[in-house]
């Protein structure tokens, strides 16, 4: 919830971003936390223990892809925020958006 | 006694996260992110997800940080100060936790095993693996086998973003018309600073060894393909802050790193189609060797290491292309 204001309130792009990535990491933690059971343990297989109850180990997976993508697109998020500055002297979107429409 | 730590860690997680949005300069909100990934990553761990803290461990508060600090680098450091409480945006944020807070109360108790989520694959999972693919860590084998097609999809996307930055920044050497002499040489980060250099380069070897260990050891515990690309990163980004970027590029020349990232995908599709040669389906690995459980884990561990390569290099690129920008 935070990240979602953060993603839409502050005009900093930079911050954006972070907003982003806070927003990302609050998902991750709503599907991990699905995914416990109780008196569960780690989805490693223990040899031996036969009457071991695990914890799931689907969402685990989908998280973990989603982790590494999340990273990716924050990766490529942050180049394209150092072009904008390069361009355009400000990092602020109401003062690119000024810039834009003076042009 | 878990729940509470749980709860704490909670409590702490939004205090970072309002944090870092109300932070000015904007070196603070990146330190705070970076804790904030760290308490997520313990908190993954409670969870009993620990591939996934793992990962979060190394890609979020490791490299994340340390890709934010470069972009950092050059940007200005603060926030304009926005005067006014954006009362539209409050108010709609607010309606949105509340009409998710209220879709919560359908849900399942917290760690019930007869919640549906539980029911119809992941038992099957559960008890397949050790007849099909013989590995400990279940998170592996549905990364790698059960679902080894979404995983493909995954190296092709940090692939893109690595191609992405590199269109956008450029690599002094490889593109952008930089050439590497160009980019500041020596040591001058840390030159005056003795004793991270020295803990530096004694460390580094430690961690390639440990990055090299979690992806062998993927199938065996928690680690495999990205935790262990994202090490291998963090160590190599370690030896350009501490001796200089110009040795770090020398080290690893741009052109190889940029074929570095291919072949990764690369060796991952080559697996598959080489599947298809054998006469099986794309990515069925049982083909690969007489014994199906055998070839199982052979195709798992080929592309994990496909995985790991191409997670390395456009890390390690992406890096790059931040780092030698500003010179």
């Amino acid at each position: 919830m935070i990240g979602l204001y953060a993603v839409i309130a502050k005009p900093n792009l930079m911050k954006k971003l972070l907003g982003l990535s806070i927003f990302q990491a609050a998902v991750f933690l709503l599907y991990i936390t699905l995914d416990k059971v109780e008196g569960g343990t780690a989805p490693i297989i223990q040899p031996g223990a036969v009457d071991q109850l695990y914890s799931n180990p689907l969402p685990q997976v989908l998280i973990l892809t989603a982790i590494v993508v999340g990273i990716s697109t924050i990766a490529l998020g942050l180049a394209v925020v150092v072009r904008i500055f390069e361009a355009y002297g400000t990092i602020e979107d109401d003062e690119i958006q000024r810039a834009d429409s003076q042009e | 006694m878990t729940v509470l730590f749980g709860m704490f860690l909670l409590t702490l997680l939004v205090i970072s996260a309002i944090g870092i949005v109300r932070a000015r300069n904007l070196f603070v909100a990146v330190m705070l992110t970076g804790i904030f990934s760290l308490l997520m990553a313990a908190n993954f761990f409670i969870l009993d997800a620990a591939d996934v803290a793992l990962t979060e461990a190394a890609v979020g508060a490791g490299v994340s940080t340390v890709l934010l600090l470069g972009a950092l680098a050059l940007i200005p450091p603060n926030e304009n100060r926005s005067k006014r409480v954006r009362w539209l945006v409050v108010s709609v944020v607010t309606l949105t936790a509340i009409t998710l807070g209220y879709a919560t109360f359908e849900n399942p108790r917290l760690g019930d095993p007869e919640a549906p989520v539980h029911q119809h694959v992941a038992p099957w999972y559960l008890e397949q693996t050790p007849v099909l693919i013989d590995i400990p860590n279940v998170v592996t084998a549905v990364l790698g086998s059960y679902r080894g097609y979404d995983t493909l999809g995954e190296v092709l996307v940090v692939l893109t973003a690595g191609i992405g930055v590199l269109f956008l920044l450029g690599l002094p050497g490889a593109y952008g018309g930089r050439k590497t002499e160009d980019v500041a040489r020596g040591r001058t980060y840390l030159s005056h600073h003795l004793v991270p250099q020295v803990v530096g380069q004694l460390l580094i070897p430690f961690i390639i060894l440990f990055a090299l260990y979690v992806q062998f050891h993927g199938e065996y515990g928690p680690g495999g393909g990205f935790q262990a690309g994202a090490i291998f990163a963090a160590a190599l980004i370690l030896f350009a802050l501490i001796q200089g970027e110009r040795e770090a590029l020398t080290l690893i020349p741009p052109r190889v790193l940029v074929v570095l990232m291919a072949t990764g995908a690369l060796l991952y599709g080559s697996v598959g189609v080489l599947t298809m040669l054998l006469g099986a389906n794309f990515l069925e690995y049982g083909v690969l060797s007489s014994d199906p459980v055998k070839g199982q884990q052979w195709g798992i561990i080929l592309i994990e290491l496909g995985v790991g390569i191409s997670v390395a290099s456009v890390l390690l690129a992406i890096y790059h292309a931040f780092a030698a920008r500003g010179r």
